[in-house]
């Protein structure tokens, strides 16, 4: 099976009065039709920039992507037309941003930020629109639909508009939908269900799914695929299980570490990962991770350790001590998990 | 969990008397209408009958989603709101019977740390200004030089370089930020910190580091905590009971592990059942079922128990009656009358 979105050694820079910040520097993977994958990583990581770079939606000035390809289903998006590049979002790629509220236009009804992209993609007729649109907020567990469709986005609750804006994504029957923290806004139980719905969703029409997230619960309970993000970079992929029980990264390794967990004893100190996140315009030459790293060793600060097969077959990691980390895994599977067992 | 995972951690004084005790907090707000003629049209039951009491040196975890009321609980302790009805005791004496001196005199002692250390430090003062600004107008060390020496000791108590004095809070990360919130707050001394979603804006590599650090003074300064968030993973770390609110009442309370172990209201087990766990292999092997519908809104509330709506055990009767909370067992509290 070929890929559906391939992205391959893509760079995003941005210059900034501090200097040029590389919030994309190189990052490289794959999404198969129908799959789940989730790109995690902390503010600054990079993860939001790499999607957004995807549909060419980087602000130039100062953004800009610098190198790279993103193929999907075998065109390269970067070599589009603006014109070809409008009808790819919102056509055959989906959206769904963090905050509803400020990516539903407010002066637009429901209804017609539907039927709008239903217009402009597909040239459909107003009747048809309005037909599919309550069709889709049928599908996207939202009742008394008629109704729903003449409100304004700051009628609804911000489930509500999570819903709206999975409803637009699905309208044009995409093959990826791209979601950026689709849920952080909102709260634990409607997290819920929106994650539901929308995974429930594109597994039942067979959309691919690229999740950009912090949460690690997020990921666990619904990525196949793990793409964990440091600095600009891909430090870390792999199928979801791999990365977690067998994290080959040292930062992923302290993630995992770092968070309490509510199905394990209370321990009673948390272990974080130790230091500040790093500073994108001073970067040098040697790996990212470096100074917050326990397993750092000279060879690091020499050179960017590049992403290299580590493991099982799909797994990979941008460490140069990842065997090492493996084996130490392996011999006493219990230490990364130590800490957080009960030290009552 | 095993009776291994008791918590041990010290609580400084043993005092019968509770250090705070809210009593039948209500604190609605009034919805207006008009230009000309304002006229009140319903009011916001944002808090509507909350009790509990806190012993000092202990942690108490206030969790709900927005809306529920346990950031205006939070204000009201703190003075910043004036509650519509119902008491809060502090040490003994309520706090909205005080006259300007003694309310100034309290404020000193009972601090707050916000969530957002974005919005919460003025961009315009150093850091080192921001510290002693409270210092100086408590009067706790009218000696100039002085409070710069204090000012530095705080810095470096919060795990942070003495001289961040001289710098801005956009010179910093949210982590460092989030210290020099903590700093000030622990710059008056206080013996009561309300924590309001403390760590919540912070990445996950920082937050442990935070949250640590909130452990340790507790421990080094017998703080008192009231530790306001949504986030149960880390309520559960941190807090030695907790309160579940709801629509502005609270429907559980509980020892932390009690709670955790043994939720018995509806709507904690709903909660509970929500957060995804970061293991996929455990992740796998839950049956999980979102709870339904959204929360209603407080000007309007469901009559009877206001979480039947979307409850998955209610009666008929959860329509008409509003339960009270309950002691089912030796302090663990349900405001649920389909429980037992």
């Amino acid at each position: 099976m070929s890929a559906l979105l391939d992205v391959r050694n893509l760079h995003t820079e941005f210059r900034t009065g501090a200097g040029v910040v590389r919030a994309v520097d190189g990052v490289s993977y794959t999404v198969d039709p129908g799959e789940t994958v989730a790109i995690v990583g902390e503010s600054g990581s990079g993860k939001s920039v790499g999607a957004m770079s995807i549909l060419r939606l980087i602000p130039d000035p100062p953004g800009r992507i610098t190198e790279g390809q993103v193929l999907f289903g075998g065109r390269d998006l970067l070599g589009l037309s603006a014109e070809e590049m409008r009808e790819v979002r919102g056509g055959e790629i989906g959206m769904v941003f963090q905050e509803p509220m400020t990516s539903l236009n407010p002066v637009l009804t429901i209804g017609r930020q539907i039927t709008e992209t239903l217009e402009q993609h597909r040239g459909a007729d107003r009747a048809t629109a309005e037909r599919r649109a309550v069709e889709l907020l049928g599908l996207v567990g939202i009742s008394d639909a008629e109704r729903r469709l003449k409100q304004y986005p700051h009628q609804l609750s911000g489930g509500m508009r999570q819903r709206i804006m999975i409803a637009v994504a699905l309208t044009c029957e995409p093959r990826l939908i791209i979601a950026d923290e689709p849920t952080t806004a909102l709260d634990v139980t409607i997290q819920a269900q929106i994650l539901e719905l929308m995974t429930g969703l594109t597994r039942r029409l067979n959309v691919a799914l690229i999740i950009i997230t912090h949460n690690l619960g997020v990921v666990a309970r619904y990525a196949q695929r793990v793409n964990v993000m440091y600095a600009g970079r891909l430090v870390e992929s792999g199928p979801a299980a791999e990365v977690y029980h067998d994290p080959r990264h040292p930062y992923t390794m302290a993630l995992l570490r770092s968070v309490p967990r509510l199905d394990r004893p209370r321990q009673a100190r948390l272990d974080p990962v130790e230091g500040q996140p790093p500073d994108l315009t001073r970067l040098d030459a040697g790996c990212a991770f470096r100074p917050r790293c326990r397993f750092a060793i000279a060879a690091c600060a020499a050179a960017r350790p590049p992403l290299e097969e580590a493991g099982a077959r799909g797994h990979l990691s941008a460490c140069f001590r990842r065997d090492e980390i493996g084996a130490a895994l392996a011999a006493n599977p219990a230490a990364n998990q130590a800490a957080n067992q009960a030290v009552a | 969990m095993s009776v291994a995972a008791v918590d041990t951690r010290p609580v400084r004084s043993l005092d019968a008397r509770p250090l705070l005790e809210v009593k039948g907090l209500r604190m609605h707000f009034p919805i207006s209408e008009g230009v000309l003629m304002r006229r009140q049209i319903g009011e916001v039951k944002a808090v509507d009958g909350v009790d509990f009491s806190l012993k000092r040196g202990e942690t108490l975890g206030l969790v709900g989603e927005s809306g529920c009321g346990k950031t205006t609980t939070g204000r009201c302790i703190l003075q910043l709101e004036r509650p519509t009805g119902g008491e809060i005791l502090y040490d003994g004496v309520d706090i909205n019977t005080l006259p300007p001196a003694g309310r100034r005199a309290l404020r000193r002692r009972i601090q707050v740390i916000f969530q957002d250390p974005y919005s919460s430090l003025n961009p315009r003062m150093k850091v080192g200004d921001i510290i002693g600004e409270p210092i100086a107008v408590h009067g706790l060390v009218p000696d100039a030089t002085k409070r710069v020496a204090r000012v530095r000791e705080l810095l470096s108590i919060c795990g942070l370089d003495p001289n961040f004095a001289d710098r801005y809070p956009h010179e910093m990360s949210g982590g460092q930020r989030q210290r020099v919130g903590i700093a000030r707050a622990l710059a008056l001394e206080p013996e009561f910190i309300v924590c309001d979603e403390a760590v919540s804006a912070l990445d996950v590599s920082i937050q442990a580091q935070v949250i640590n650090l909130l452990e340790d003074l507790r421990e080094r300064f017998g703080l008192t905590y009231l530790f306001i968030a949504h986030d149960l993973s880390v309520v559960r770390h941190l807090c030695q009971r907790v309160a579940v609110m709801y629509l502005g009442r609270i429907v559980e309370l509980a020892a932390c592990d009690e709670l955790f172990d043994n939720p018995l209201h509806p709507y904690t087990r709903a909660l509970l059942g929500a957060v995804p766990i970061p293991d996929p292999t455990v992740e796998a092997g839950r049956v999980f079922q979102p709870v339904r519908g959204e929360v209603p809104s407080p000007i309007n509330p469901p009559g009877g128990c206001v979480f039947h709506p979307r409850c998955p055990v209610a009666v008929d009767g959860c329509k008409r009656t509003r339960p009270e909370l309950r002691e089912l067992r030796p302090g663990h509290w349900v405001a649920c009358s389909e429980v037992s």
